[in-house]
């Protein structure tokens, strides 16, 4: 048991595991992508819980090659240190036809449509994953908020939120047909400074990068050319979360890709993005 | 928390409210909508921060749950804005399950409508105790006392059928922060709380750790050299050093060890932890078993009452298989019986006999299952009280447990008991079963429907689990009695065999159907007595139709071979039919068609084939 201070921790702790466990009991083919942003290193943390030190499922990272160059290197240096089964997911043909944003040949949404979503889904398809765990959490953004901890996508991974199967008392979705790939969300209730606070009580390590340097941090991870660091002189957890407490922008704000219209971020979800 | 109402009775305008007047706007959020309400030519749509979906802010209506974080100066919130359009039940109730308390919406102008009712009597089957009702829209009735008043009487009347103890009546109105965070002089004659006071007095429920243990069993994992128990202490407490009994194997050993990673040493684990646990001796434990102490059992049973709400597209239907997912147990189970349909919005039961739930009904049923499942009463513990029916691949309703009946459980010391002490007696046959053995005694012209109503019941109560047999003249003359003529004492013998076989049977548990003409008085009191010496019910039921209907139907031909001489002494022409003078029931098959008789004879029957 913890103090006072992270009690309300340990009820989204004690729910995270319990779905963790869920997935890796209902699903053989199971995988977790892990984006080595904050909460991605939070849901692989959660994972170390509910499995005793142990990581039983690989762990998908999608790399567009665009991605912060620390990034990659405390990737590398957490798969040796924690034993994880890391699978790089690229869309190879993309990058070599030249066919992205910072090339100029793609608007933003149309570069993360093509390096990020089709990317994931030629791994899932070349591996047969039947499900990935993902770290996404409601109070991300509006579309987001409407999902399920159980929720299914379609043989060409689209996602029908209009009809979703009811989820209640902790009775997950667990049948499907054949071909029908599932996204399980453990993070779903938790809130972003509720990801800081665990950080903190857990002392879980994370890339430098969101910490202040020269008055800037980064408060979301993407790829460079899209993700703009924020003024800000936490250059600790603790900092973070006090400054967290006060602002009233949002945490997607500083990608890019969302703003290019009204609905950018949510025709790029309902048609398989994380 | 989540905030319920009928359609348009302005759940999203008020949650877009509150997150306003508690300043928990993301900065520019509402020149956002402001924007993107001009650039449709309207007015500011304080909905629109809820609906954040292009497909909702088209149809106007909130089609999934949505959730929204605020605080004010006491606790932080989540606010689950759950729709109110009927055809979106199932994510009404995905979003209300996980909430700790309610808000239900009333329009004053509007009043209490069929979602109103209907949200409500939901709330109280999810088990949420803590209900605020909010009547919004004041404005529309320029804050007329009397209108409040009026609703308030209503709806609380309402509630009280439900055994919901509303916390708290406000008026307010949400597009103008009437009564949100401070008094409104408009509505002076209003004494209560203002909504964020009200939220900030409720409650932040206990997981419930001091009532009986419950730790449902999701895995076993072996992790270096470990066999640890994975799973969630639903209910109660376990340390250290408890002696635990796993329903429904009940083979008990006694904890060892509470695992964790990263985390300081447990001596105990309670209500709400996701656990592993080691035991001292091993013994076969699997996903499915729940963890208990031995003086708090839990109910195990593959037979039980419950009401279940239904969400399926497809009905809930009799005689189809469905799949009961109850803590982490997992097994095919049956529809019984379907014993009530509740009109969730009237609260009327119907008992009209039915074969089917529909979608967005609440029914009380009876529900078989392939094997033992473990269980409580819904009102001595929640969690391990409720469960969902998938049908196919879709979770498609959820129910609550009731009725059901706690044995003494004594730890077994001795491995050698004997056979002996354990004679099977008719009580056993019955819990087993599920419902008594019983005697239906169809009597009645030769052609007036015996038959057909026997084999339609019969099918009626097998496709509802039940043990059920028609024993008819094919099945006996041709074997047991076929040492009998017609003449009137075979006759007689006839008759008294089949009530000696009817009885073993009925003892045996089965609910025996007997199809005979049967046509003197005496034989029938005979066989009712028979019947009577072994305790069992006799339920005489006269089938009837004029002889002209009867020789015109001639289903056997037999009527034509007797008034060609061809068969002597036949029943109704040239042997007696001695009328029934107090049967059970009378089935007027001439007159009534064979699926109103069979219905007939099922409501007469199914009551007394319930065991209470």
């Amino acid at each position: 048991m913890t103090g006072a201070k992270f009690r309300h921790l340990d009820a989204l702790e004690n729910q995270s595991v319990y779905i963790l466990r869920e997935a890796h009991r209902k699903f053989k083919r199971l995988a977790m992508l892990w984006s080595i942003g904050k909460d991605s290193s939070v849901l692989l943390w959660l994972a170390r819980k509910a499995f005793f030190g142990h990581v039983p499922m690989p762990c998908v990272h999608v790399d567009t090659s665009y991605k912060i160059p620390e990034m990659i290197q405390f990737r590398d240096e957490k798969v040796r240190e924690w034993n994880i089964d890391l699978i790089v997911g690229q869309n190879k043909a993309a990058l070599a036809a030249g066919r992205t944003f910072p090339n100029g040949a793609l608007t933003r949404v149309e570069c993360c449509g093509l390096l990020k979503k089709d990317a994931l889904q030629q791994v899932i398809e070349e591996k047969d994953y039947q499900a990935v765990i993902v770290g996404i959490r409601r109070d991300e953004e509006g579309t987001r908020a409407k999902e399920r901890y159980f929720s299914p996508r379609d043989r060409n991974f689209e996602w029908n939120f209009k009809d979703q199967p009811p989820e209640l008392w902790d009775q997950f979705k667990t049948d499907f047909d054949p071909g029908t790939h599932i996204r399980i969300h453990p993070l779903l209730h938790w809130t972003e400074i509720n990801v800081w606070e665990y950080i903190e009580r857990e002392k879980i390590p994370i890339v430098d990068l969101y910490f202040a340097k020269d008055g800037f941090r980064y408060r979301s991870l993407g790829c460079a050319p899209c993700t703009k660091p924020v003024p800000s002189q936490a250059t600790t957890v603790a900092e973070i979360i006090e400054e967290l407490r006060e602002t009233k922008v949002s945490e997607r704000s500083t990608r890019a890709q969302d703003q290019e219209s009204e609905d950018a971020f949510e025709r790029l979800r309902a048609s398989g993005y994380m | 928390m989540v905030i319920v109402g009928h359609v348009d009775h302005g759940k999203s305008t008020l949650v877009g409210r509150l997150l306003y007047e508690t300043g928990s706007l993301p900065d520019g959020k509402f020149e956002q909508i402001q924007t993107v309400c001009r650039r449709r030519g309207m007015q500011f749509e304080w909905a629109f921060l809820m609906d954040a979906l292009q497909a909702e802010r088209d149809q106007n209506i909130t089609i999934d749950v949505s959730q929204i974080w605020f605080k004010t100066r006491r606790r932080n919130y989540v606010i689950i804005d759950a729709p109110g359009h009927k055809e979106f039940l199932k994510n009404m109730v995905s979003g209300a399950a996980s909430a700790d308390a309610a808000l239900l919406l009333i329009d004053a102008h509007e009043g209490i409508q069929e979602q109103s009712r209907r949200h409500a009597y939901l709330l109280s089957l999810l088990g949420i105790r803590q209900v605020v009702v909010v009547v919004n829209k004041m404005d529309l009735v320029n804050f007329d006392q009397a209108v409040f008043t009026r609703i308030e009487a209503d709806y609380r009347d309402f509630l009280r059928q439900l055994n919901v103890q509303p916390l708290q009546f406000l008026p307010i109105a949400a597009r103008d922060g009437v009564n949100m965070v401070t008094p409104d002089p408009r509505t002076s004659w209003y004494e209560g709380p203002t909504l964020i006071q009200m939220l900030d007095d409720l409650e932040q429920p206990v997981p419930p750790a001091d009532l009986p243990l419950r730790f449902a069993v999701q895995d076993v994992y072996r992790f270096d050299r470990r066999r640890i128990l994975a799973g969630r202490i639903e209910s109660g407490t376990l340390r250290v050093g408890d002696t635990v009994v796993f329903a429904p194997s009940n083979k008990e050993s006694v904890v060892a060890s509470i695992e964790v990673w990263n985390a300081a040493q447990r001596s105990a684990v309670s209500a709400g932890e996701s656990v592993g646990i080691t035991l001292r001796e091993q013994i076969f434990v699997e996903r499915g078993s729940v963890g208990n102490h031995i003086d708090q059992m839990p109910i195990e049973t593959n037979r039980f009452r419950a009401r279940v709400f239904w969400m399926g597209d497809r009905p809930l239907s009799l005689a189809k298989k469905y799949k009961i997912k109850l803590l982490t147990q997992e097994i095919e189970c049956q529809l019984a019986s379907i014993d009530q349909v509740i009109d969730a919005s009237t609260l009327e039961a119907s008992s009209a006999i039915r074969r089917t739930v529909e979608k967005n009904e609440v029914a009380e049923v009876t529900i078989q299952s392939r094997g033992p499942l473990v269980m409580d009463n819904y009102d001595r513990l929640q969690t391990s009280g409720r469960f969902v029916l998938v049908d196919g691949n879709d979770v498609a309703g959820g129910g609550v447990i009731f009725g059901g009946v706690y044995l003494v459980h004594k730890q077994v010391k001795s491995s050698n008991i004997t056979w002996s002490e354990s004679h099977i007696r008719y009580r056993d046959r019955v819990e087993r079963n599920g419902h008594p053995g019983l005697v239906v005694w169809m009597t009645g012209l030769s052609g007036s429907g015996k038959s057909t109503l026997a084999r339609a019941l019969e099918k009626e109560l097998f496709e509802r689990q039940m043990q059920a047999y028609v024993l008819d003249g094919d099945n006996m003359r041709h074997g047991l009695n076929s040492n009998l003529s017609f003449s009137p004492e075979d006759r007689v013998e006839n008759i008294r065999r089949v009530a000696e076989v009817a009885k073993l049977m009925a003892d045996a548990g089965v609910i025996t159907v007997t199809s005979f003409i049967s046509p003197y008085r005496l034989d029938r009191v005979r066989a009712r007595e028979i019947v009577a010496s072994s305790g069992v019910e006799f339920v005489e039921v006269y089938v009837s139709a004029p002889l002209e209907v009867c020789e015109k139907r001639d289903p056997k031909n037999l009527y034509r071979k007797a008034r060609a001489g061809e068969i002597k002494g036949f029943t109704g022409l040239d042997a007696p039919y001695e009328i029934p003078e107090n049967p059970e029931l009378v089935l007027e098959t001439s007159e009534e068609s064979a699926e109103a008789c069979l219905e007939q004879l099922l409501e007469f029957l199914l009551p007394r084939l319930r065991v209470d």
